[in-house]
């Protein structure tokens, strides 16, 4: 209910107006309306959401490309980097097997010495090994006794046989700590051949990978083919354990994989060259994170860097914010404006189709009254004349009856000449009253009593409310009801509204008028207890062309009598409930109040 | 008492006979025409102390015959009879110097009661001029 009381205070007066057909010049406004906001939302709006639409996709890409550039670099980096690192070590194991023959390795002692050498100027390595060609590992320097371990059944050994060199993975092996193995095979002069093998502590990667400088947030670490974690993650698993990401696509956790599926593991991520990729991933927080990885050559290691987007995107989500909150806030101004601005527009129309159409009436009005008043002002004449010679014919019978012996004294005869000359007297006053009703067009201010001219009006209506049967009351309330007016439209107002009332009433029925007056103004009260206004009706009822006896009526009686009480200063009102009646008011300043509005309280 | 001399315009025959009589059975010497350039001619012969004129006419409208009547013979009392019921006509015709007027159909007791009062105002209007002539 509320927010319906708040649509009646905002719509517009032409909203409800009804549709005349017969009017052309009364359009339907809500269409106009609704046409005129429609067109100009339109052609106001579209273009602004196409081209937001156009700058959010372009600010976006922007943005993205913006925010995957640094991480791209990180990975390319890095990978360089690593692998460096790892081919160093290679070299350095390449320059060990060249310049020291295999004799000189295997015998005790030089081991040890060449690993706290490499030691003293690189660092890094934790054990050195050599490795006949059975597997049998035949001299070793390191924390532990691997001396005579035989490795010819595990399958980096295999490995190495095949491809010369081989960088394992990270594991933990014999001494149960996370290194991983780099060993060189080297051929001895005829088929025989032997193994350097070095073991490398992953410290060195995790140092090159701290040594990145990221920010706390993001994570860095290596992993293998099967997405074991190489070196340890800050938010993403330990060393050696499966990496936990959400990867993207289907919904597959990383650590849901089967060590089968895990094959393909680099695959899913994309990251199967050394071109580093970029690609969005879900984080078990549910918020997205940037993953950049590529391979490091000639390593089974895989780079890695998490990054979570909120921080590369925050300029894009405010960027994003103000872009939006500036559409909406554009979208809304335009909306609010046109609407206001349609409104406007229309109620302009409409008040000034209003403003014709009554303007239009009012001629067609003084029109009708002034040739209703030639007509009246000429019937009056013709009729007068004749009138008067009966008057004077009669006149004459009734002085020739008195001069006369034999006739003075007969009654009859002298009745008959005086209800002649009565009916004359009559007929005349009709003729008076006639060009009284259709005299005035201009209003002509003089001094009026409302009872009179009441009683006018209802000696008018006489012969019908006798024929009728009806039941006439006037009562008068109050000292001397005079007024500065129109004598001529007051008549005119009362008689359409009397007849309305006698229109409305059954036979028998009962018709009150009651004039009260007060200092400042007369209120004249006519009421009757006939069919009543249906409420739908009550508000169009002054309404110009507005009727409800179809063909019969004009639809213009009391649109001009509303127009009169107005033009006389006054105000009409109506009220009524429908089969016992209604009460019309109208209420007339006493002072000269030309076109002036009843400022008077006067409908208590 | 002299009878008072009355003349009759109007252009309505009917209306004019009758009216005639019936003044003339009140006492008044009476006579009536139907035109007012008759009016004119006949009063120009003699003289008369009350013209009772109607307003509306065919051919020389009552007020134009008022003029010249006033013109001519000051002293000559015109009360007007009108078909209009508007004071209008009757108020034009006060300020060209008419006694007064009647609207038709007018009771004969009105219209008597009027040529008697425009016979006493023309005697008091006579004599003042005499005095003014004795003086």
């Amino acid at each position: 209910m509320k927010i319906r009381n708040i649509i009646n205070k905002i719509k517009p007066r032409f909203w409800d107006e009804a549709i005349h057909q017969d009017q052309p010049g009364l359009f339907n406004y809500r269409r106009i309306w609704k046409l005129t906001v429609f067109c100009v939302s339109f052609v106001a709006i579209t273009p602004l959401m196409v081209l937001s639409f156009m700058d959010y996709n372009l600010s976006r890409k922007t943005l993205q490309a913006e925010a995957s550039f640094p991480i791209m670099r990180l990975v390319s980096n890095t990978t360089l980097n690593v692998g460096t690192f790892l081919e160093e070590k290679t070299a350095l194991l390449r320059f060990i097997v060249q310049n020291n023959n295999y004799h000189d390795l295997i015998r005790p002692g030089h081991l040890e010495k060449l690993l706290s050498d490499i030691n003293s100027s690189f660092g890094g390595f934790a054990d050195l090994g050599v490795i006949d060609s059975r597997g049998i590992q035949i001299s070793y320097t390191g924390p532990f006794d691997f001396q005579g371990k035989d490795y010819s059944m595990q399958e980096w050994f295999n490995e190495v046989v095949e491809k010369n060199l081989y960088v394992s993975e990270v594991f933990r092996g014999y001494r149960d700590e996370p290194h991983f193995v780099i060993a060189f095979k080297e051929y001895l002069p005829g088929e025989n051949w032997f193994i350097l093998r070095a073991t490398i502590d992953t410290e060195e990667f995790n140092r090159l990978l701290q040594s990145l400088n990221v920010r706390p947030s993001t994570d860095v670490f290596l992993v293998n083919k099967n997405g074991i974690l190489q070196t340890p993650s800050a938010f993403h698993g330990d060393v050696l354990e499966r990496v936990k990401i959400d990867l993207p696509g289907p919904d597959v956790k990383s650590s849901d994989l089967e060590p089968a599926d895990s094959n393909n593991f680099k695959n899913l991520l994309g990251c199967v060259s050394r071109e580093s990729s970029i690609l969005e991933i879900n984080d078990s927080k549910d918020s997205k994170k940037f993953l950049g990885c590529a391979l490091i050559n000639n390593s089974p290691f895989i780079f890695m860097v998490i990054k979570s987007q909120r921080e590369l995107m925050e300029n894009w989500w405010k960027m994003r914010m103000e872009l939006i909150g500036f559409m909406l806030i554009s979208v809304t101004s335009i909306l609010l404006v046109i609407l206001s601005a349609a409104t406007y527009l229309v109620s302009r129309i409409h008040d000034a189709d209003i403003k014709r159409a009554s303007a239009l009436h009012k001629i067609e009005h003084t029109n009708k009254m002034a040739s209703i008043g030639r007509l009246a002002a000429g019937v009056a004449h013709e009729i007068n004349n004749p009138l008067a010679i009966i008057n004077e014919k009669a006149g004459l019978l009734k002085d020739l009856f008195g001069y006369s012996e034999k006739y003075s004294k007969d009654e009859k005869l002298n009745s008959i000449a005086d209800s002649i000359i009565h009916s004359v007297e009559r007929c005349s006053a009709i003729t008076r009253r006639l060009l009284g009703f259709a005299k005035h067009v201009d209003v002509e201010w003089k001094k009026v009593r409302i009872d009179n001219v009441v009683r006018d009006v209802l000696g008018f209506l006489d012969k019908e409310a006798q024929y009728r049967e009806l039941e006439v009351n006037l009562e008068i309330d109050g000292e001397n009801p005079e007024l500065i007016s129109d004598q001529g439209q007051l008549e005119q107002v009362f008689l359409n509204i009397i007849n309305n009332a006698f229109a409305a009433v059954d036979d028998k029925g009962r018709i009150d008028v009651k004039i009260s007056t007060y200092p400042e103004h007369v209120q004249v009260r006519i009421a009757d207890n006939g069919c009543g206004i249906a409420p739908e009706n009550l508000k169009k009822i002054f309404e110009p062309f507005f009727t409800t006896k179809g063909e019969q009526g004009t639809g213009l009686g009391l649109s001009i009598t509303y127009g009169l009480v107005k033009k006389l200063g006054g105000d009409l009102s109506v009220e009524s409930e429908p089969g016992k009646g209604s009460v019309f008011t109208v209420c007339l300043s006493r002072k000269f109040n030309p076109k002036g509005t009843v400022s008077l309280d006067c409908h208590k | 008492m002299e009878k008072i001399k009355v003349l009759v315009v109007d252009d309505e025959k009917t209306f004019l006979e009758t009216i005639v009589e019936r003044l003339e059975s009140r006492g008044f010497d009476v006579q009536g025409v139907a035109s007012g350039k008759d009016c004119l001619d006949l009063m120009s012969m003699e003289s008369f102390a009350v013209v009772v004129l109607d307003l509306k006419m065919a051919t020389l409208s009552g007020l134009e015959v008022l003029k010249e009547i006033k013109k001519k013979w000051p002293t000559t009392q015109v009360v007007m009879l009108t078909g209009h019921a508007s004071a209008e006509t009757g108020i034009e015709g006060l300020s060209l110097g008419a006694f007064d007027y009647l609207i038709k159909p007018a009771q004969m007791e009105d219209l008597v009661r009027k040529i008697f009062q425009a016979a006493e105002s023309r005697t008091a209007l006579l004599q003042k001029r005499e005095n003014l002539v004795n003086q």
